[in-house]
């Protein structure tokens, strides 16, 4: 019976993005190896996780607590609000440092053909979010993309009769980039958006 | 099995972790899917996005196998319109309309060549008429064109104002005039493609004359309903229809102008 306890391991790491059935099989060796620095806090860290790690009802951001730390901070810019796609885009925006307001998070993008509507992304709840007093500003941080983009305009028509500023990221040259190397639709974004100097 | 071919981009959908499972259409193979690996990673996801024109590589083991693309991006038409919310609308559009509407693996080198106008055409400045126009052509290629030379009842060429949904062919204003009800609007663009630039109205119009063959010829056989992209896009004409008024902002000298 150990063997298909193992196996069961196995299968479960190897559904983890970045591991197939190989690395997974390293890994659980490598976990039973290193059982009490290791396996042991792994587990309670993941039983832990899974207890207690809930969905903020505010912004949609992923915390122990509802609503979750950004949200409940007092600290942070109240007429602030940045919309980004997923959790993974706020936890980059945060990381960047540079922004101290708060976050919503839609949770995807409309698609064109998959049927991702209006409906099924948090929109009622950001027009709700950007129609209470202390709110002056919208970024929108959704990706450059077509799905992206198509979102965006959407949420900003949305967002028409709420009485807040709407702005949306610079698209254009990434730090470090040379122009020899650029594809051509990131130098025409960067063209339409150029700035006076 | 391997080919070479250009083709545009009509979606992308990401498969596992990092690849795409890409749509194109080609010139000389129809729409056709395709795996790519790394097609949703960092470095190749913006050659994959709707409306992009690549020159593509395909391979099988053998011809029935989904097989895997490699493509080189040709033209960003995707990046040119992103800030354009209506244009980019009707890109979507478009190639939601192509996915749904086209048999896969068979060729149909006038719909490629219509669509490829489309592209450049949304750049340009009649690109809600090029849409609308690029519409009714697929129609056509796809078997199902209207009629739009001469009334139907009169055989006049002058004055049509009206489709008959039935037939699928013109109706002149005053044959029309006492079934108007039961008949669709035919904007004087469609007739007169010299008449100036369309108001938004009547690319509404246009839209709702399209989308009724469409949805009656193409979507419903095929069990399928409207592209959510196609609503979205008629959607957000509508809004500017209301915003700028019954004549629209850009005013044409049309006779029915003002008339419903």
């Amino acid at each position: 019976m150990t063997v298909s306890h193992i196996d069961k391991l196995i299968g479960l790491l190897a559904r983890l993005p970045g591991l197939g059935p190989r690395s997974a099989r390293r890994a659980a060796l490598q976990l039973l190896k290193k059982r009490e620095s290791l396996l042991a806090p792994l587990a309670s860290a993941l039983t832990q996780a899974a207890e207690t790690i809930r969905i903020c009802g505010e912004c949609g951001n992923l915390d122990t607590t509802d609503p979750c730390a950004i949200c409940g901070d007092p600290e942070r810019d109240q007429s602030l609000i940045c919309v980004v796609e997923e959790v993974a885009d706020l936890w980059a925006v945060e990381r960047s440092g540079i922004y101290r307001g708060r976050y919503h998070v839609l949770g995807g993008t409309l698609s064109a053909l998959d049927g991702v509507g209006p409906e099924e992304l948090k929109i009622a709840r950001l027009v709700e979010r950007a129609s209470a007093p202390q709110v002056t500003e919208v970024i929108l941080a959704t990706n450059a993309t077509v799905d992206g983009q198509t979102t965006a305009h959407y949420v900003v028509d949305r967002l028409a009769s709420c009485g807040v500023e709407v702005t949306r990221l610079a698209h254009g040259l990434p730090m470090g980039g040379e122009l020899d190397y650029l594809d051509d639709g990131t130098l025409t974004a960067a063209l339409k958006a150029r700035s006076p100097a | 099995m391997e080919w070479r071919d250009e083709g545009i981009v009509l979606s992308s959908r990401r498969h596992g972790e990092s690849a795409a499972i890409v749509t194109l259409l080609t010139r000389a193979h129809g729409r056709h899917a395709g795996l790519v690996r790394g097609g949703m990673g960092r470095r190749l996801r913006g050659i994959y996005q709707s409306g992009n024109l690549v020159s593509a590589a395909w391979r099988a083991r053998l011809e029935e196998h989904l097989g895997g693309f490699v493509c080189e991006l040709v033209t960003n038409h995707a990046a040119r319109l992103l800030d354009e919310p209506e244009r980019l609308a009707g890109l979507s559009s478009a190639c939601a309309l192509m996915e749904t509407a086209l048999p896969e693996r068979e060729p149909h080198e006038d719909i490629y060549e219509d669509f490829l106008t489309l592209l450049s055409g949304l750049e340009g400045e009649g690109w809600a008429q090029a849409y609308v126009q690029w519409e009714l052509s697929l129609l056509g290629d796809l078997g199902f064109g209207l009629d739009l030379s001469q009334c139907a009842a009169t055989g006049a060429s002058q004055g049509l104002a009206f489709v008959s949904p039935k037939s699928g062919r013109a109706v002149s204003a005053e044959a029309g005039e006492p079934y108007r009800d039961k008949l669709l609007t035919l904007p004087e663009f469609l007739t007169h493609p010299d008449s100036g630039p369309p108001s938004f109205r009547q690319m509404e119009q246009g839209l709702a004359l399209t989308g009724f063959f469409l949805r009656r010829h193409v979507f419903a056989p095929h069990h399928r309903d409207e592209p959510p992209a196609r609503i979205r896009f008629v959607d957000r004409l509508r809004g500017m229809s209301t915003l700028s008024g019954m004549s629209g902002d850009l005013e044409t000298s049309g006779a029915k102008e003002g008339n419903d």
